[in-house]
C-alpha cells in the first residue's frame, strides 16, 4: 500500500499536532508519527517533536513543519489518535480516511462540560487540603477557593490569552477566599486551604514530564517544558505573595 | 485517619481525571491507581521512610498498575498515569517554594526547590522502572519464543 508522500504526511502532522496540544509526551508524538508513516508506506520518515512545533521529512522531498501555539490537557483526544494510529498501523485506515477522523477529532468538543470540570476541582482541592495535613474544617473553604480558583484561570485565559496572568490571578482569589474564610473562622488551617486549592492549577505533571523527557534524551523538550512549569510556578507563587504582602500582620 | 487518606486520594485522582479529560470509561480505574500509589506513599512516610524513596516506590506502584490498566483497556498508559501521579506530584512543595522566594526567604526556598527536584526525579524513576521492567519482560518472551 502506498499512498502520495504528501497526504501521507498530513495524516502523521495532523496526529502529532493533536497529541501534542493535549499534552502528551513528546517521545510518544515521535513514535506515533513515524509509526503512521512506516504503516503508510513511508520509509525512513524522520520528525522531531519540541512543546512549540513539530518537523517532519521524509527521504527526497520537502520537510514539513508544524506550530503548536497552544497546550492544554486532554487525554480523551490522546487516546482517540492512539486508536486511529492502532487502526493503521492494522492497515484497516487508508491516509485519506485516517485524516478525515483525525479532524472530526481536532474539532470535538471536551468531553466533559464546564461546571463538572469546576465541581471535580473543587472536589480535589478538599481531598487535597485533607491529604496534606488539614483538618475537615478546611475541606469546604478548600473547595470554595479551588472553584474560585479554577474558574478565575479559565477565564482570564480566554480573556485575556496570557496564561501567566491568569494563573496569576486565579492564585491571588485563592489567597484572597482562604484569608476571608480563616477571618470567618470557616477553616482552621490557612496554608492547608491555599496549598489543597492550588493544586489544580500547579504544574506538577509538567514538572515529571519534563524530567521524563530529559531522561528519555529529549533535552529540548524536557528543558522547554521545566522552564514553562517554573514560569507557572511562579506566577501561582507571586499571585499568593502579593495578597500576603498588602496583609497586615 | 487511613480510611480518610483513601477517600480523599481516590476522589482527588478521579477528579483529576475530569480536569484533563480523561475517558469517561476510564475514571473509575485512574481514581483507584492515584489511591494506591498515595497509599504506599502515606504509609511509608508513617513507618518512618524518608519522602523521596516513599515517592519512588509509591509511583512504581502507580507506573505497574498503569501499564496492567492499559493492557487490558487497551487505551494508552499516559491517561491512567497522569491522573494517577497526581497526589504525589509535588505540586504543594513547589508552591511552598515559590512563595519562599517572592517573600525573600532565599535560604528556605532553595532548599525546597532542591527537594522539588529530587522529587520529580524519583517520580520520573518510578516511572521508568516498570517500563524498563515490561520491555525487559516483553523482549525475555520474545526470545523463548524464538528457541
Amino acid at each position: 500500500m502506498s499512498a502520495q508522500p504528501g497526504s501521507v504526511a498530513k495524516v502523521c502532522l495532523l496526529a502529532g499536532k493533536i497529541m501534542l496540544e493535549s499534552g502528551a509526551e513528546t517521545y510518544r508524538v515521535e513514535d506515533t508519527m513515524n509509526r503512521i508513516a512506516a504503516s503508510l508506506g513511508l520509509e525512513n520518515a524522520e520528525s522531531y517533536a519540541t512543546p512549540t512545533g513539530i518537523q517532519f521529512s521524509t527521504e527526497g522531498e520537502a520537510s514539513y513543519f508544524r506550530r503548536i501555539s497552544n497546550r492544554s490537557n486532554d487525554l480523551q483526544k490522546i487516546a482517540d489518535v492512539n486508536s486511529i494510529s492502532r487502526q493503521i498501523t492494522a492497515q484497516s485506515l487508508d491516509a485519506k480516511e485516517a485524516l478525515l477522523l483525525l479532524k472530526g477529532i481536532q474539532h470535538n468538543s471536551e468531553t466533559f462540560p464546564f461546571w463538572l470540570q469546576l465541581i471535580a476541582s473543587a472536589l480535589a482541592s478538599g481531598s487535597f487540603a485533607i491529604m496534606f495535613g488539614g483538618s475537615w474544617a478546611d475541606f469546604a473553604p478548600s473547595c470554595i477557593a479551588g472553584a474560585g480558583g479554577y474558574a478565575a484561570m479559565i477565564g482570564f485565559d480566554k480573556l485575556l490569552e496570557i496564561r501567566f496572568i491568569a494563573e496569576f490571578v486565579a492564585s491571588f482569589l485563592i489567597a484572597v477566599i482562604a484569608v476571608i474564610s480563616i477571618k470567618a473562622e470557616f477553616g482552621q488551617y490557612m496554608d492547608k486551604i491555599i496549598i489543597g486549592a492550588v493544586m489544580p492549577l500547579v504544574p506538577g505533571l509538567h514538572i515529571t514530564n519534563a524530567v521524563r523527557d530529559l531522561m528519555a534524551g529529549h533535552l529540548i523538550a524536557g528543558i522547554s517544558k521545566g522552564v514553562e512549569a517554573t514560569l507557572t510556578a511562579i506566577a501561582i507563587g507571586a499571585g499568593v505573595a502579593v495578597l500576603f504582602a498588602f496583609l497586615p500582620h | 485517619m487511613l480510611l480518610a487518606q483513601l477517600i480523599t486520594s481516590y476522589i482527588a485522582a478521579a477528579c483529576f481525571g475530569i480536569i484533563f479529560n480523561a475517558p469517561r470509561h476510564a475514571l473509575i480505574q485512574c481514581g483507584m491507581v492515584g489511591m494506591f500509589g498515595w497509599v504506599v506513599y502515606y504509609i511509608l512516610v508513617e513507618q518512618g521512610l524518608d519522602v523521596v524513596p516513599a515517592t519512588i516506590f509509591g509511583s512504581m506502584l502507580v507506573a505497574i498498575l498503569s501499564q496492567i490498566c492499559a493492557k487490558i483497556f487497551k487505551t494508552p498508559i499516559i491517561i491512567f498515569n497522569v491522573s494517577g501521579i497526581i497526589p504525589l506530584v509535588p505540586g504543594g512543595l513547589a508552591y511552598d517554594a515559590m512563595r519562599k522566594f517572592v517573600e525573600n526567604d532565599y535560604f528556605l526556598a532553595v532548599q525546597l526547590s532542591a527537594k522539588v527536584m529530587l522529587l520529580a526525579g524519583a517520580i520520573a524513576i518510578g516511572l521508568m522502572f516498570s517500563e524498563v521492567v515490561h520491555q525487559l519482560l516483553k523482549k525475555t518472551f520474545a526470545w523463548l519464543h524464538l528457541e
